[in-house]
């Protein structure tokens, strides 16, 4: 790969990150994973003047549940980690199902959570388990950290409201008020591939009634499409065929495919349908048909 | 003692592959690791539009920066008669562009320098003003009578027709239709693909001034062919002209072709006398490369009520893009399609093929098959399967009733071919057992409980492997034989080169394993070189399943050469007569008396140091095999799948395969063969395809969009095997290379039309991504053509 020119700064601590990026004047990039990254400088969409490289930056690959529940996962945690944490598999389920999804097996060792959701592809997996969540980011710049929450987060493709100066550090998931159920469906066209359609669905429950819900979608907009909305259709009921199906069609109107080598923007909103309920079927306890 | 043929690695032996040894360990050799003395680096730029005159190149800003060493235009090209070089089908290609472009991704100049970054940042400088011309991405839109001329290089071409060509008998054939009970129709698109090896194209031109002498490394399927043509077109003297193939990662006919590329670099080298390495990126293999496929096929059969086939009508439309440049024998336009329906026993058949130019990558090469063999076996399964539905009638008992039976061989096909031999419902039997044929009614019955639509697809061919004989197969004249050279060490070791080209396909191995056979010396004492043309003797190479039916079978031809010349110094060295000496597996004896003999390692060393008088010295030969006839291999693929009606994924629950290849020489590598082809026809059938859009911009032209399966989803193949022997292959060998790739696609194409045949859907063209099988599920439409591509946003 030829890509054009760059500086290359491997810091061993944040502060010295966010010196060289705020030194970069936007021209400066950070290097997670790499596996969005290399392969847009690669093409040459991407030509930063510097590259900093957080990966020598030691305590940011944690994932953790604080006491009150909520779940941190920090800015150097793979793609891999989160598949095959015991935690993740017990506790967090929407994130669980996600992660055999996301690219594909060699990928996964190398790419981050917290790079996937600042990349904002809108096709990107993370993003909308973020979203359905209704998780932040902790972000560190010259100026200390804040708080971003992701559905005030992406703006459009590629392009968020994270300063070319700041770090995102962590990535948290609140405590359910229940217990988390949910769950995480992708249609590709092979492993490693971005979804035509995918839908997140994160549940709260307490035994059979909802207390919470969140949706989001990936693959059908210019962005991560949040749906969370659809929550009304749900929170304060049972998981029945009828709030299923209510549920579904008011999450498939959220969604804005566009019609293209994948298929039609119908054949995709169906998908959408299909998948919450396949989704909202499988974590209700009530047999439905 | 007799020598255990397996235990020395002859035939039927399953060798592990000699040459992994290096591939494993990342020791392997190819053209981009090797680095010469003051090497330079070549880039090419490429045109962003698929249509447009070239108004002016402006390279000033290129040739200011440092590092770069030459920047060529089409102009300075034209200047040295190089803009335009001779392609493999009679026709020329563009070098670099003079007048327009004519796809996305032709070439347009090239810049040299002293290293890949700069070469690269000065292509990024080069400014390139062009006026849009109308693109023409399909050949409906080439035919129209008010088209743009895409070849107006070209004095007398009409329109941006390539030809017409037609085989068969009409009349006949149109006659047969008459009598006909039943007819049955279909037409179908063979989506453009690309073989897109592992590695991509390249080369490292070495002109060397002081003495006359150029050097190509070069990733090249048939080095021989290309010093022949690089001595047409660089007007060098041939033996001045060395090419050498090192090792090829993969190669599936997108490394047969001469490419821009390649010119390029030589003439670079010449200019600038210094060694110039061009090493294609993955877009630029993708885009500017050799495709295959891109026809739309349509035709009929005839029949009687009862199921005979009476005669069979054909028509390809081929899209070959900007150039013909179809890797293919000269005689034949359309490559083998017209070996379509040879498994079937049919009176007559007519076919008549157009080809039409248009804004797209040229190319139409053998994407591992022989020839367009893939689309007519492919065309062949689908109208088949239509057949036996509109009869009514079982698909497995309405192939069976039509075949070529077992006694009828070398049938003469309605085409022209002469098969060779086969079994064919000896390997449908089998197949049909292995998948469980007679539950399968059931198991349907079963899935449709759970929601799911079952459907049973089933493929059977044989196809023509190994080119040629010379009668009817050349490639710009030059026919199409193959060659071996063996030369036995005094120690008894030995060294054999051969005319064709591994790449990754075994031939270190499996070269070995046939003087093994012959001669009796193990196989790991037999060195196994290809590729150098300075070394080895002149072959076609290797494409279309020809090494084992070509080149193997002029590696036996000679090690029985070498067996002749050992027998005289066998007599020699036991004091009889010739005519009183017995072979047995490496080792004459005496007629009579077992016991007394002597090895071919003792004959080998005899020939250099006690040969009777009289004899030459030395124990080697060389042999070129003009084969009699094609060999002709069957397969009988079956896939079982289910479908997922609500999304219209599908999955494949079983697949087998039943293959007769004739003898097989490795089966461990046969196997391997089979399963590789086996995973590409699932890629064409479920996912992969290069189309473009209304501007003529490629879709596929990077890994986002040109799918390659992955172990993931590959589904298992469960493989079985019948032996007909070829009857005039000196070892009984049949091509096999190709095989699954030809024949693998119907059957998971028939498979999910079988699960779709009570919706009234009766074609879904490929790929069969789940939303075309959703489409067709609900509307009870057929899908044509290609998948729809971007629009709007
Ligand atoms: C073949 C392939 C298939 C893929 N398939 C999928 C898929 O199916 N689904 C999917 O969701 N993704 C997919 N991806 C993308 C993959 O998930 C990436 O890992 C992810 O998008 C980016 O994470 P990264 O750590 O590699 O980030 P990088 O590539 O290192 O960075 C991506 C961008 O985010 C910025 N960035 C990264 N980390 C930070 C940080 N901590 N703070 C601020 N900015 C940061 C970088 O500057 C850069 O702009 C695929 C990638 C490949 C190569």
């Amino acid at each position: 790969m030829y890509p054009s020119r760059f500086k290359y700064e491997s810091p061993k601590t944040l502060e010295e990150a966010i010196k060289l990026l705020d030194a970069g004047k936007g021209e400066a990039k950070v290097l997670a994973g790499g596996q969005s990254l290399v392969p847009m400088l690669k093409l040459r969409f991407a030509f930063p003047d510097q590259i900093v490289d957080i990966n020598n930056i030691p305590g940011l690959d944690y994932i953790r549940f604080d006491a009150d529940g909520s779940l941190h996962i920090g800015a150097l945690v793979r793609h891999e980690h989160l598949e095959k944490s015991v935690e993740i598999s017990k506790r967090q389920p929407t994130i669980a199902a996600a992660a055999p999804l996301v690219a594909d097996p060699i990928v996964r060792t190398r790419g981050t959570f917290v790079g996937s959701v600042c990349h904002a592809d809108p096709q990107g997996d993370w993003a909308a388990t973020m979203i359905a969540l209704n998780g932040h980011l902790v972000v560190q710049g010259p100026k200390g950290k804040r708080n971003i929450a992701m559905k005030d987060f992406v703006l459009g493709p590629y392009a968020t409201t994270l300063n070319y100066n700041e770090i995102a550090i962590e990535a948290v998931i609140p405590a359910p008020k229940g217990v988390a159920r949910g769950g995480y469906l992708k249609l590709e066209r092979r492993v490693g591939d971005f979804a035509t359609a995918s839908v997140a669905v994160a549940l709260d429950m307490n035994g059979d009634t909802v207390l919470g819900a969140g949706f989001a979608l990936a693959g059908v907009g210019g962005k991560t499409i949040d749906a969370n909305d659809a929550a009304s259709a749900l929170v304060g009921q049972k998981l029945t065929e009828a709030t299923i199906a209510k549920a579904a069609a008011l999450v498939a109107a959220k969604a804005e495919p566009r019609t293209d080598h994948r298929g039609s923007a119908e054949y995709k909103r169906h998908i959408v349908e299909t998948f919450v309920k396949r989704i909202l079927t499988a974590n209700s306890t009530q047999k439905v048909a | 003692m007799k020598l255990d043929e397996v235990k020395i690695g002859g035939m039927g032996a399953s060798r592990r592959r000699v040459e992994d040894n290096r591939f494993i360990r990342g020791k392997g050799n190819y053209v981009d690791d090797v680095v010469l003395p003051g090497m330079l680096h070549m880039e090419i730029l490429r045109s962003p539009l698929a249509h447009a005159r070239i108004k002016s190149i402006d390279t000033s800003a290129a040739w200011d920066m440092p590092g770069v060493r030459l920047v060529l235009t089409g102009e300075m090209l034209a200047a040295r008669n190089l803009a335009w070089m001779p392609t493999l089908s009679y026709d020329t290609q563009a070098v670099l562009a003079t007048d327009k472009v004519r796809f996305q991704g032709q070439e347009v100049c090239a810049v040299i320098a002293d290293d890949p970054y700069i070469a690269k940042d000065a292509c990024g400088k080069i400014v390139v003003e062009y006026e849009v011309l109308p693109p023409i991405v399909n050949p409906v839109q080439a035919a129209a009578a008010d088209a743009v001329q895409i070849r107006d290089d070209k004095a007398g071409q009409v329109g941006n027709k390539v030809f017409d060509w037609e085989i068969g008998d009409k009349s006949r054939t149109d006659k047969a239709f008459e009598d006909a009970d039943v007819v049955s129709k279909i037409e179908l698109h063979y989506p453009r693909t690309h073989p897109s090896p592992m590695e991509t194209c390249g080369s490292i031109a070495d002109y060397d001034r002081a003495t006359g002498k150029l050097t190509v490394y070069m990733t090249s399927q048939a080095p021989h062919i290309v010093r022949a043509a690089v001595a047409m077109v660089a007007e060098l003297p041939e033996q001045n002209i060395r090419i050498i193939t090192p090792d090829i990662g993969g190669g599936f006919g997108n490394k047969v072709p001469i490419y821009p590329g390649y010119v390029i670099a030589i003439l670079g080298s010449i200019l600038t006398e210094k060694p110039v390495k061009w090493i294609e990126d993955k877009t630029g293999n993708l885009t500017s490369t050799g495709f295959g496929r891109d026809v739309y096929l349509k035709g009929e059969m005839a029949m009687r009520k009862d199921g005979k086939i009476l005669g069979v009508r054909m028509n390809t439309i081929s899209d070959h893009g900007a150039f013909f440049a179809d890797a293919q024998p000269s005689k034949f336009k359309i490559g083998l399609m017209h070996s379509a329906f040879a498994a079937y026993d049919i009176p007559t058949a007519h076919m008549f093929a157009t080809g039409y130019y248009t804004n797209k990558a040229p190319g139409g090469v053998a994407y591992r098959c022989s020839f367009r063999v893939t689309e007519a076996m492919f065309f062949q399964e689908r109208m088949v399967q239509a057949a036996a539905d509109d009869l009514g009638m079982d698909q497995a008992e309405f192939r069976r009733i039509n075949f070529v039976k077992d006694e009828q061989h070398p049938h003469r096909t309605a085409f022209g071919f002469l098969t060779d031999s086969g079994q064919y419902e000896k390997c449908l039997d089998i197949g049909l057992e292995a998948i469980g044929y007679k539950n399968f009614a059931a198991e349907k019955a079963e899935a449709a409980k759970r929601g799911r639509l079952l459907g049973i697809g089933i493929s059977t061919m044989t196809e023509p492997l190994g080119a040629g004989n010379s009668r009817e197969y050349d490639i710009l004249g030059i026919k199409m034989f193959d060659s071996a050279e063996l030369r036995i060490h005094m120690s008894g070791k030995a060294l054999l080169r051969t005319g064709s080209r591994g790449q990754g396909t075994g031939h270190e191995t499996t070269w070995a394993q046939i003087v093994a056979h012959e001669l009796g010396i193990p196989a790991d004492d037999i060195l196994v070189e290809e590729g150098d043309t300075d070394t080895a003797p002149f072959g076609m190479g290797t494409y279309a399943s020809r090494s084992t039916p070509v080149a193997g079978a002029a590696i036996a031809m000679v090690a029985r050469k070498v067996r002749a010349k050992a027998r005289k110094l066998a007599a020699h060295l036991l004091e009889v007569s010739e005519e009183d000496i017995e072979w047995e597996l490496g080792r004459f004896y005496v007629r009579g008396n077992q016991e007394r003999g002597v090895t071919i390692q003792d004959c080998a060393m005899a020939a250099y140091s006690n040969m009777p008088d009289g004899m030459e010295p030395g124990l080697e030969n060389v042999a070129y095999y003009d084969p009699p006839n094609l060999t002709w291999p069957f397969a009988c693929y079956i896939a079982k799948i289910e479908i997922d009606p609500e999304t219209g994924v599908w999955d494949v629950l079983q697949f087998v395969a039943v293959d007769d290849c004739g003898v097989r020489i490795n089966p461990m590598i046969v196997e391997g063969q089979i399963m590789g082809g086996l995973t590409e026809a699932y890629a064409m059938a479920n996912m992969q395809y290069q189309t473009y859009d209304e501007e003529g911009n490629i879709i596929g032209g990077n890994y986002m969009d040109f799918l390659l399966p992955t172990a993931w989803e590959t589904p298992g193949f469960e493989l079985y095997e019948v032996v007909t022997p070829c009857p005039h292959h000196p070892i009984g060998a049949k091509g096999v290379g190709e095989c699954a790739t030809v024949g693998g696609p119907a059957a998971f194409v028939n498979a999910v039309m079988d699960a779709l045949k009570d919706k009234g859907v009766r074609n879904i063209d490929m790929p069969l991504m789940p939303n075309r099988v959703y489409e067709a599920l609900t509307t009870g439409k057929d899908v044509y053509g290609m998948p729809p591509v971007r629009s709007g946003n």
